[in-house]
């Protein structure tokens, strides 16, 4: 466990050496912000609550972090220290697992940069918030997932700009199946399988929890979503290391 | 102990290496030639355990690469191809990334960090990001990387690629202080170097093993082994004594090079022709500006046995 934690913590400084950082940090505060109060009406609703807030996460993690996940194993093989991260005396699955949770800790720390609006909302009113608790670890959990399916679809390429169209493509699927407009598109088809699809999507599970309830079930789903995705990325590395 | 057996990567329709065995010993600084895409750093990245083979198997230490690929890899030290690292680190957070990945305790990793960064001069550069360094310092830190856990095994691709002369020097230095307990293995396309540091060099090409022999063992198959090459003082003399020396039956053939007037007197099978060839420049009282006993030209050998070979 102690090379997860190395990798861990080397991957995680180096968002902090380079730009990467403190870009991602700040384009993603502004939007989530700008999308808040513009488009999701923040005070006009009159309720203190961050629905109108946390609505946006799924489609702004869409954008950015098939951005930040790019980079994860396309770099490496890129620049060639896939070989000396993959000679040192270490399981694949253990590097897989390191570069994950250092980009998901990394996304963390940016969805609680956000903060200030849920000090804001407690100052002009009285929100539940277990609700925003729960919301705040549905935000992180969808971040988790995409960046999941990014890191199997970063080891695929070595080019960046494919790994970001594919994953965000990708992720676009994974978003739409559980969207309503979609979903009701469907609706002709027998029930069994509208309701199949939904339970595939990002926006059934991260609605589910935003509501305060943090179901087994939801859980389940992304811990299944991330931990497929880590395997397959672990087998793909196995197969094309040098390629 | 390095053991190959029948080691061979294809890679669609090329065979990258081909049916490779070989075993290397400790003490045993073994060097690797071959024309460029001889297959060289595919045998050392499946030797490291980087690729897979398609088929034959590789040990390190009696621990089989790709089932026991973690126990082998502990006793391995691994320079890949151009030095790879993480340009946005500093070598010091590098290489206490790479000490704590190969789980080395904090309190030896320390005092051990210190002697590599003293033993590869590293001192100056430490809180530096890697990109901005030289060539040189990055070979270095990749060098240091490599040796950092002490392993029984090394191998090295191209290590004094980039580097200066002195930094080539201080690089073969190393490398020969650390050779008596250790195996190692390096590929380079420098002849010299392999006189500088080997005491076993395997010639490859097209994947397969075409030579394999001391560096000694080598220049001995040159044409150029034991000839003997002059120069006259006077160049007018030259025509003359190349007769009288062909006409020695120590000497098979010679050839003159037109511009300095040099002689190579190339000796018959078994033969050496230096002591009759000096007893005729007596009598015959030439004035030599230069006698000497050539001991094989390593680069003729590599020619000659790779046929030309550049792919």
């Amino acid at each position: 466990m102690s090379s997860v934690a190395a990798i861990f913590r080397r991957e995680l400084a180096s968002y902090f050496a380079t730009p990467i950082a403190y870009v991602f940090i700040v384009i993603f505060l502004v939007a989530a912000s700008w999308l808040t109060f513009s488009f999701g009406s923040f005070y006009e609703r009159g309720q203190a609550d961050l629905n109108s807030f946390f609505t946006w996460h799924p489609w702004l993690f869409l954008i950015l972090v098939p951005a930040l996940s790019m980079r994860l194993w396309a770099e490496e093989r890129k620049s060639g220290s896939i070989e000396l991260l993959l000679t040192l005396p270490i399981e694949i699955w253990q590097a897989v697992l390191g570069k994950f949770l250092a980009a998901w800790a990394f996304t963390a720390i940016a969805i609680a940069l956000t903060f200030p609006i849920w000090i804001t909302v407690n100052y002009l009113g009285d929100p539940d918030n277990g609700i925003i608790f729960a919301a705040y670890i549905g935000s992180i959990l969808t971040a988790g997932g995409y960046l999941a399916v990014g890191s199997l679809v970063s080891a695929v390429t070595k080019n960046q700009v494919i790994a970001f169209v594919i994953s965000l493509m990708a992720s676009f699927v994974l978003l739409l199946a559980g969207f309503e407009p979609v979903l009701n598109v469907l609706a002709g088809l027998p029930q069994v399988f509208v309701d199949a699809i939904a339970s595939l999507g990002f926006l059934t599970h991260f609605q589910s929890i935003s509501k305060g309830v943090i179901d087994v079930r939801d859980l389940v789903y992304f811990a299944l979503l991330m931990g497929a995705c880590l395997y397959a990325n672990t087998i793909v590395l196995q197969l094309k290391k040098a390629d | 102990m390095i053991e190959c057996h029948g080691l061979t990567k294809q890679y669609g329709r090329l065979r990258a290496v081909d049916d490779l065995s070989f075993r290397v010993q400790p003490g045993e600084v073994l060097g690797f030639l071959g024309p460029n895409g001889a297959g060289k750093t595919t045998t050392m990245r499946i030797v490291a355990g980087f690729l897979p083979p398609t088929s034959g198997r590789a040990l390190v230490c009696g621990f089989d690469i790709e089932s026991q690929g973690t126990e082998a890899k502990r006793r391995l030290g691994y320079l890949p191809e151009g030095a790879p690292s993480y340009p946005e680190m500093t070598p010091r957070s590098f290489l206490e990334f790479v000490a704590a990945a190969r789980g080395m305790r904090p309190e030896k990793r320390r005092q051990r960090l210190d002697e590599i960064y003293a033993l590869l001069h590293l001192e100056r550069v430490l809180e530096q990001t890697i990109d901005t360094l030289s060539k040189g310092y990055k070979r270095r830190v990749g060098l240091a990387q490599a040796i950092l856990h002490d392993p029984e095994v090394l191998i090295l691709d191209e290590p004094t690629d980039g580097l200066d002369p002195n930094q080539k020097h201080e690089v073969r230095e190393l490398i020969r202080r650390m050779a008596p307990n250790k195996i190692i293995v390096i590929s380079t396309h420098l002849l010299e170097e392999v006189e500088a540091v080997c005491n076993r060099a395997i010639i490859i090409a097209r994947g397969k093993i075409l030579a394999d022999d001391t560096p000694h063992g080598l220049e001995a198959r040159s044409r150029f082994h034991n000839a003997v090459s002059l120069k006259l003082a006077k160049p007018d003399q030259v025509a003359a004594a190349r007769k009288a020396i062909e006409g020695l039956k120590e000497v098979e053939s010679t050839e003159v090079d037109s511009n300095t007037g040099r002689i190579t007197a190339f000796p018959a099978r078994g033969k050496l022709p230096l002591a009759a060839i000096n007893s005729l420049a007596d009598t015959q009282r030439w004035e030599l500006a230069e006698l000497h006993l050539e001991s094989g030209r390593l680069d003729e050998v590599f020619r000659s046995v790779t046929g030309g070979a550049t792919a």
